[in-house]
């Protein structure tokens, strides 16, 4: 099902943010929502995931569906290691195999027992990725997902997100175009 | 998490130096009057009857059961300001409910509640009840404020993935309590000893610290007073150090 966004303003302080932004993301397609900084991409993603209310407008999205998302800034546990992340958020569902093969494709293979406190800015990133893709979801909100990467990381992690979101819905906010592959693109 | 500063250690040197200071204070008053000795008892001679006191299984007793009621006292009221304050986090009624209590526990007074709650308990239930009382306000208030600073942007990221409340309890909200609850602690222990002991002084508990205290002060035993003395810094400094390290345990078991 696609998710409807239809006439949606938000403002803070009597300053908009979000002046009626109207489109629609294709089910099972990457959406690739552009604007530059300070135009609102990260306040329409709290919005969609539930985090804030607009003021006015609506969200049509489909009936229980579930979230995953990289945050504009990591969010992790910064004293657990890569796995105890991932175990956080996903308990007793995590695949300790699949979860080891996603952290090495994403060059996190010889980070156990590291806590995240001693990752670098791009480890962080990479792996605020790696929990978005292994957590269960219906839609994907990925808020600039290649902050802090290199092109060789940021080409690795877009190869990671495509290969583990074919039919999906992904909402990704960026002020600039993926590397490589079909998205659809809407501008702010 | 930090456990001391320097500016808060004990030299050996100084702690000597004071020794000393009240080893001649003593001589001095010994020599000034017939029964000086008496008004202020020598270490030595608070050392000495301190080893024959513990040899004695009377001994043992007192401290086995003035340990019983202050440590009770503090693991009850441990507990309950600990599930108060998650109440008081949770809901804004509760926190605005309990805030005169707190103060009020905080302003009041110790001596004040010991003779009042006497009217209502048994002397032997009076150290338990005065403890507990000491532990609520750190308690109470360091959770909660550990409680309202852990990380709302990891809050928003649990509630996004569905995280059960368990995890969050064990990942988000129990690091940032934590250090809190470390300091709460080192201070609400040496709060109950000194309560805990003033209630039995006044109570009176029968085999208890503070009814060996008062005995001593009733028959002029200057040297029971500061052999008992010592006997309850040091119970209070062993558990502070055996409860704070437990907290270490379990906060490195956690990782943080």
């Amino acid at each position: 099902m696609d998710v409807h966004i239809e006439h949606l303003c938000k403002a803070y302080d009597g300053r908009p943010v979000l002046e009626n932004v109207s489109f629609t993301a294709a089910a099972g397609r990457v959406t690739c929502i552009m604007a530059p900084s300070g135009r609102g991409k990260t306040t329409l993603l709290r919005i969609l995931l539930g985090l804030e209310r607009a003021d006015s407008g609506t969200v049509i999205l489909p009936e229980h569906c579930r979230w995953s998302a990289v945050f504009q800034e990591d969010r992790l546990l910064e004293h657990l290691d890569a796995m105890g992340n991932l175990r956080f958020v996903l308990g007793g569902a995590l695949d300790g195999a699949a979860a080891g093969r996603l952290l090495a494709e994403l060059g996190l293979g010889d980070t156990a027992g590291k806590p995240v406190r001693e990752f670098s800015g791009g480890m962080k990133r990479r792996l605020a990725l790696a929990r978005a893709l292994l957590a269960p979801f219906d839609l994907l909100a990925l808020d600039e997902p290649f902050t802090g990467l290199d092109e060789d990381n940021r080409d690795r992690a877009w190869r990671c997100v495509l290969d583990r979101t074919a039919g999906r819905t992904v909402l990704l906010v960026s002020h600039e175009l993926p590397p490589a592959g079909e998205v659809d693109l809407v501008r702010l | 998490m930090k456990k001391s500063t320097a500016q808060n250690s004990i030299r050996p040197w100084a702690v000597l130096f004071w020794l000393l200071v009240w080893q001649g204070a003593s001589m001095l008053f010994a020599a000034l009057w017939p029964n000086g000795h008496l008004l202020l008892a020598s270490p030595i001679s608070a050392a000495v009857r301190l080893g024959e006191l513990a040899r004695t299984a009377a001994f043992w007793r007192a401290v086995g059961g003035s340990i019983a009621h202050i440590f009770g006292g503090f693991l009850a009221g441990c507990t309950l300001a600990a599930a108060l304050a998650a109440l008081s986090a949770r809901w804004r009624l509760v926190r605005e409910l309990l805030a005169p209590l707190a103060a009020a526990v905080k302003a009041v007074p110790v001596v004040s509640f010991i003779i009042l709650a006497l009217v209502w308990l048994d002397s032997r239930s009076l150290p338990l009840f005065i403890s507990a009382l000491m532990v609520f306000p750190p308690v109470y208030l360091n959770v909660l404020a550990g409680i309202a600073a852990a990380d709302g942007r990891l809050l928003e990221m649990a509630r996004v993935f569905r995280v059960p409340l368990g995890r969050r309890l064990t990942g988000i909200y129990l690091p940032a309590v934590l250090p809190y609850f470390r300091s709460a602690v080192s201070l609400a222990l040496g709060l109950c000893w000194k309560a805990g002991a003033a209630a039995e002084v006044i109570g009176l508990p029968a085999g208890t610290i503070g009814e060996r205290l008062y005995t001593a002060k009733v028959y002029f035993q200057t040297p029971d007073l500061f052999a008992w003395t010592a006997v309850i810094v040091a119970v209070s400094v062993l558990f502070e150090k055996l409860f704070l390290a437990l907290v270490d345990a379990l906060a490195g078991k956690a990782g943080l």
